[in-house]
């Protein structure tokens, strides 16, 4: 669910082509914007308190056979939001699962880990060396 | 007091009018695009974000170019759109120690688990007009990479905490209060100031911060350390039981460390002022740091007498929103209050005349 949340409609839009393609759903609820309050904790590791809110958008689907799928994604786009919602709905169905893991969860999951190594590398490239001023004098 | 007063739809309309082609300036110039308020001037985005207290990039974005680069007007247009939205519940309180880091640095520590992480800072710059980018440039070239260290970065707090030289925070799960559903109720917890120092001013927390630093509420500050980077969010919606993933925001955090003489109860040691942001917010995360920590004289058996230490004080005035509100409701009519101060201005004057 992280994975779809991260990603963007037309990622995902992207990666369903070489899917095999989904089945029709119906929406229980949503797709709809609103807002999740993010806490943090005093001091980093004390107790909570309310940071701000964020921007979410919730769905919630059925497929033909009563399988639910869920979905609260950050930000607003709807259509990103139902797509998740149906795609956990159909990852719970055996003949979808391992179709879906393949050509949609790992591609979008190894396009994020490369995404956040990147900027890994970027700042690891911007961590200070230090000399030691001793030996400069001596 | 004012009343309400007819009259002036069209002049209103108008002025609208105007206002619509004076922040479209010269057609000739394209037109700015949110997209490009978002990427470009992301730093004014952060601080909406931080200041409207809701994150999203996109939203503020479009707060900054319909406020025409009015940062706090633009906070405000983020917070009444806010108003829109339901609420779905509150997140699991996000990891910082778990940050992946772009930026993180410590003025106390020269050699520290993860080493010191400059990332995408303006320090060591030398502050002279880049003329080069009023200029047409060709593309930026993408910044180097260097080898990415997978050992964890603990807080310097932590380090600290270890040897017992740092007051532990007390850790608890109790529900916090939140100001944006129930009113101030002098004292406040710290719960309650975080949330309003969070979405407070940076400017007032800038000044009042630096008050401290200046001898109006002798702090000693050490910036233990800034980090700057994503962390996740999870949630657990009610309907799954469990926690989920919504997504990644950038917070920065900073970690002021301060003198404690200690107590009856207590050895002397080390406290924490703490400053957590929305988006990229150094200045804004080290004077909330130095406020935070200000507030907490009390708790510490310190004398509070300084602005920084009051919490009245702090907490009603650091909403930019809200001054904006009283300060600048002063604009509306206020005909009639004036009419009789007037006449009683008149009227001490005749009475002083005869």
């Amino acid at each position: 669910m992280g994975v779809l949340a991260r990603a963007s409609l037309g990622e995902i839009a992207g990666c369903l082509e070489q899917a095999p393609p989904l089945p029709a759903h119906v929406r229980l609820r949503g797709p709809e914007a609103g807002l999740v309050m993010v806490r943090g904790r005093q001091g980093g590791d004390g107790g909570r308190f309310n940071l701000g809110e964020m921007t979410v958008t919730r769905c919630s689907v059925r497929l033909a056979d009563g399988t639910l799928g869920h979905a609260y994604v950050a930000g607003r786009d709807l259509r990103q939001a139902e797509l998740a919602a149906l795609l956990d709905a159909c990852l719970q169905r055996p003949e979808l699962h391992g179709a879906l893991l393949a050509e949609v969860v790992q591609p979008l999951a190894a396009r994020q880990a490369e995404a956040a190594a990147k900027l890994a590398r970027k700042a690891a490239a911007t961590k200070v060396e230090f000399f030691t001023m001793a030996n400069m004098r001596s | 007091m004012y009343v309400a007063v007819k009259g002036g739809e069209r002049a209103i309309g108008n002025a609208h009018a105007w206002l619509d082609e004076a922040r479209r300036g010269d057609p000739a110039l394209a037109e700015l695009d949110v997209a490009q308020v978002e990427q470009q001037l992301g730093l004014a985005v952060d601080r909406v974000m931080a200041e409207g207290s809701c994150y999203d990039r996109g939203l503020a974005a479009l707060a900054v170019k319909q406020a025409r680069g009015d940062l706090i007007e633009a906070a405000f247009l983020l917070r009444a759109y806010r108003t829109t939205l339901a609420r779905f519940g509150a997140s699991e309180p996000v990891e910082t120690g778990a940050m992946r880091i772009q930026r993180r640095i410590s003025a106390t520590y020269k050699d520290l688990p993860g080493g010191q992480v400059l990332g995408p800072t303006f320090d060591y710059t030398h502050r002279l007009l880049d003329f080069a980018l009023a200029a047409e440039r060709e593309a930026v070239a993408p910044a180097p990479e260097g080898v990415a260290d997978p050992a964890p970065m603990p807080r310097v707090t932590e380090l600290l905490a270890r040897e017992g030289l740092m007051r532990r925070e007390s850790r608890s799960d109790a529900e916090p209060p939140d100001l944006t559903r129930d009113p101030l109720n002098f004292p406040v917890p710290r719960a309650a100031w975080l949330q309003a120092l969070a979405r407070g001013d940076e400017g007032f927390l800038l000044g009042l911060g630096y008050s401290t630093q200046r001898g109006y509420g002798n702090s000693h500050p050490f910036a233990g350390e800034i980090r700057m980077g994503e962390v996740t969010v999870e949630f657990t919606p009610p309907e799954l039981g469990f926690a989920i993933e919504l997504g990644e925001i950038v917070l920065t955090e900073c970690q002021m460390v301060n003198q404690f003489a200690g107590s009856k109860s207590e050895p002397p040691q080390f406290t924490r002022g703490y400053g957590l942001v929305f988006g990229h917010g150094e200045r804004k995360a080290m004077a909330m740091a130095l406020v935070d920590r200000g507030l907490r004289a009390e708790e510490l058996g310190e004398p509070v007498d300084a602005p920084a230490q009051s919490q009245e004080f702090v907490l009603y005035h650091c909403d930019n929103v809200e001054a904006t509100g009283f300060v600048e409701h002063l604009k509306l009519p206020h005909y009639v209050d004036f009419q009789s101060e007037l006449e009683k201005l008149r009227s001490l004057r005749q009475e002083a005349g005869q």
